[in-house]
């Protein structure tokens, strides 16, 4: 059989309507992803714009109120938008049934109602777009999201839409994990991505009821004042902000974890060495998605609570740092007299390292409610954010693209253009965002189009690197989609990287429309580098 | 991949081994849903806790203005109903069809009933102005000293309100459970959605269970 002819998930079946109505998860994965890299970029324009506007200090390029819109809408789009459905919804559904040995998740069918729900509720948000912007931030406080004359109702009512398809998404990949894999795959025997795919889905199947049901009350309070959270009615509005953030708290690490779990898998792949403690990465993916519930209280240490509150907060907030630092140790460790390759999947992760480790540190001056006093809404918790959720979830959510393209698209992208842009994004990434934090400590807040003359000189710099980091994203990007155009196919049985889960060992690239061609039977574990040869193969 | 094995049963995904792995993972999600569904609720909850210890005294005067003979009879057809569809399924699994069908019409009429005497209730509630929020009207003699009652009724509308939601969506089921039930789908060989909806409709049974204690015999 010519591999031309072969046939697999993307040319069968054909036509418009066996795409629309497919129940293949793999299928479904590639319209996440194809919907969230369009937010992504949508996001990051809205990025540009306002470090535009924060080349210089006045009012040059937008005026206040589309400012706030520019934020508002940034965090919006890319937290409910992209991070949060687009890489369980796109990287989990593409491989989390390869990588149990399953024919597909455990209900197609509402694999593919989350995703047109997901669908749905983004028309929500573009309309809050074309209407006009809404302006109250992504968190949506209370008093002023009450009072606002902005979009606050469909941005919320999309949001909650968005959260059912998040809770479906979860419970499906429990359901799946739990019950779908094939016989012999026990626990410890999973991939450790598929761990963590399971502590984020536990996450979102118990966090996201409650973020519905806080967006429900907020916009009760705009339409029939209930009071709940009006001061002028009787109500609390801080019980806003405990409501939203025992949401989103745990939502960071439904962010996070499944950046984990990428990380966790490129790392013993292009090392080619077992992973060190797997056992201890599993668990404290566990601990973290636990933690995380019982530390929102940090969110909220100029909100007015009691002192015992913050000092309880705080102490807890710690603890998130002991799992985060076993799984940083483990993975330095699984390098150590491992036969590193510098691939770009692992460009990624040792980028992933680096960022991640001064976000998840400088969270730690966060959590000290003294010093968080002072840096409370400045440019050090910006940095922080994005030093978190850029440099951790997006640069591992790119190193996950590349580690598995040649896998679920059958095409290799031109590695060495790929590099450059891995490079141009780390650089650029620290170029724009390391400043930020100086900023942060001289002052600077957050949420201002205009700024004193004392801070130009950094906020030109992060300007100016923004672009390049702009750049280099849309680089990388378009040079994983040119691969299609290219045609430069890999041979369907072949493994690049030397990979020994499932996916690469047992399904043809792209994988079968069934995934295996027939049952698979479980020969080594995911990560068994120093008992079973890999050979890595690839046509080219 | 293996082509559909002629003797499975028609019910039978093409994706799961065999019957018992497709039973165990709907139940398994189920439960999972229940999960989903408490925290939902489990909001509310928080927020009734919260005004109830900020307004002690308002809650107990306010509960006063509720139809406490109403929620009681309310609270007795949801019990039963629960009885019904739970008769509903050990029918089933006798393959006893027309009994199941009964008990389920039975548990749908109870359901219906109980959205009736709550439409009762609020459209009383509606006439007098015991609303949430802004639309909070009412000044009759025994609520003049309240302070912020309409907090009372924002929290026991909308915690009501969330409740009968699932009751209606619960009827609804019901009534295709009757639909299929009836046509011979549902067998003693296989009748996993009438589980999964009696799970569920025992759910919405438990809340009311706390519903009604909270809202109408506090004091």
């Amino acid at each position: 059989m010519s591999e031309n002819k072969k046939q697999n998930y993307l040319n069968h079946p054909k036509g418009l309507m066996s795409w629309i109505l497919t129940l293949d998860h793999k299928r479904i994965g590639l319209m996440y992803l194809v919907s969230g890299i369009l937010f992504f970029f949508l996001g990051g324009l809205l990025a540009l714009v306002m470090r535009f506007e924060l080349a210089a200090p006045g009012n040059d390029v937008i005026s206040n109120e589309v400012y706030n819109n520019a934020y508002t809408l940034h965090g919006a789009i890319m937290i409910f938008l992209f991070i949060i459905p687009a890489i369980p919804g796109a990287l989990g559904n593409i491989l989390l049934p390869l990588m149990v040995g399953a024919k597909d998740v455990a209900f197609p069918r509402l694999n593919l109602a989350s995703f047109y729900i997901y669908s749905f509720g983004a028309l929500f948000a573009m309309y809050t777009i074309i209407n006009g912007g809404v302006d109250t931030g992504w968190t949506f406080y209370t008093p002023y999201s009450t009072q606002s004359s902005s979009n606050v109702v469909p941005m919320t009512l999309g949001i909650f839409i968005i959260g059912f398809s998040s809770i479906l998404t979860g419970l499906n990949f429990i359901a799946t994990i739990h019950k779908m894999r094939i016989p012999g795959l026990t626990w410890y025997k999973l991939p450790l991505f598929v761990w963590a795919l399971y502590g984020t889905s536990l996450v979102q199947i118990t966090a996201t009821p409650v973020l519905a049901i806080t967006m429900v009350l907020l916009m009760l309070e705009r339409f029939l004042g209930i009071g709940i959270f009006d001061p002028a009615l009787g109500g609390d509005p801080v019980l806003y902000q405990h409501f939203f953030w025992f949401y989103s708290h745990p939502a960071v690490y439904i962010m996070i974890l499944p950046a984990f779990g990428i990380i966790s898998e490129i790392i013993p792949v292009h090392s080619r060495k077992k992973i060190w403690g797997y056992k201890f990465i599993a668990y404290s993916t566990l601990s973290i998605a636990f933690i995380g519930f019982l530390v929102w209280g940090h969110h909220m240490f100029t909100s007015g609570q009691s002192v015992f509150s913050q000092i309880v907060f705080s102490f807890i907030t710690y603890f998130v740092g002991i799992p985060t630092g076993v799984k940083i140790f483990s993975w330095i460790l699984t390098m150590y007299k491992g036969q590193v390759s510098f691939t770009p999947p692992m460009m990624y992760a040792l980028a992933f390292l680096f960022l991640f480790t001064i976000g998840g540190l400088t969270g730690i001056f966060l959590g000290a409610v003294a010093l968080d006093i002072h840096l409370h809404d400045t440019y050090f918790v910006v940095a922080h954010f994005h030093y978190v959720m850029q440099g951790g979830t997006i640069v591992a959510f790119l190193g996950g693209l590349h580690h598995w393209w040649p896998k679920s698209f059958g095409v290799m992208y031109n590695q060495t253009v790929a590099n450059i842009a891995a490079l141009g994004v780390f650089i650029g990434f620290n170029g724009t965002f390391f400043p930020q934090f100086l900023l942060g400590l001289r002052g600077m807040p957050r949420r201002y189009a205009t700024y004193d003359e004392q801070f130009v000189e950094l906020h030109s710099y992060s300007t100016f690197w923004s672009g390049i980091l702009g750049l280099s994203i849309f680089l990388a990007i378009m040079n994983l989609f040119w691969s299609f155009i290219r045609k430069n196919k890999v041979d369907p049985g072949s493994n690049p990287w030397g990979g020994m889960s499932l996916e690469w060992t047992h399904t043809s690239s792209p994988p079968h429309p069934h995934n295996f061609e027939e049952e698979p039977v479980l020969q080594h574990g995911p990560y068994d580098y120093d008992k079973v040869i890999v050979e890595k193969t690839y046509n080219k | 991949m293996s082509d559909h094995n002629p003797n499975a049963p028609s019910h039978l995904k093409h994706y799961f081994h065999d019957v018992n792995q497709q039973y165990e993972t709907s139940k398994f999600a189920m439960w999972a849903f229940i999960l989903t569904e408490v925290l939902t609720f489990a909001g509310l909850f928080v927020a009734y806790i919260v005004y109830r210890s900020w307004y002690p005294d308002m809650f107990v005067d306010a509960h006063k203005l509720l139809d406490v003979n109403k929620g009681l009879t309310n609270t007795i057809v949801l019990i039963t109903s629960s009885l019904t569809m739970a008769l509903a399924i050990w029918a089933i699994q006798k393959n006893n069809k027309k009994l199941s069908v009964f008990m389920l019409v039975a548990t749908f009429i109870f359901a219906l009933a109980f959205l009736g005497i709550k439409y009762l209730e609020y459209s009383h509630k509606f006439e007098v102005g015991q609303l949430p929020g802004l639309y909070y009207s009412y000044m009759g003699p025994d609520a003049m000293h309240l302070n912020n009652p309409h907090i009372f009724f924002s929290i026991y509308f909308i915690m009501t309100g969330l409740h009968g939601l699932h009751v209606a969506i619960g009827m609804g089921l019901i009534a295709w459970l009757i639909y299929s039930t009836q046509k011979g789908n549902l067998t003693s060989e296989y009748y996993t959605p009438m589980e999964m909806i009696g799970i569920f409709w025992h759910l919405v049974d438990l809340i009311w269970i706390y519903l009604f204690p909270l809202f109408y015999l506090i004091g």
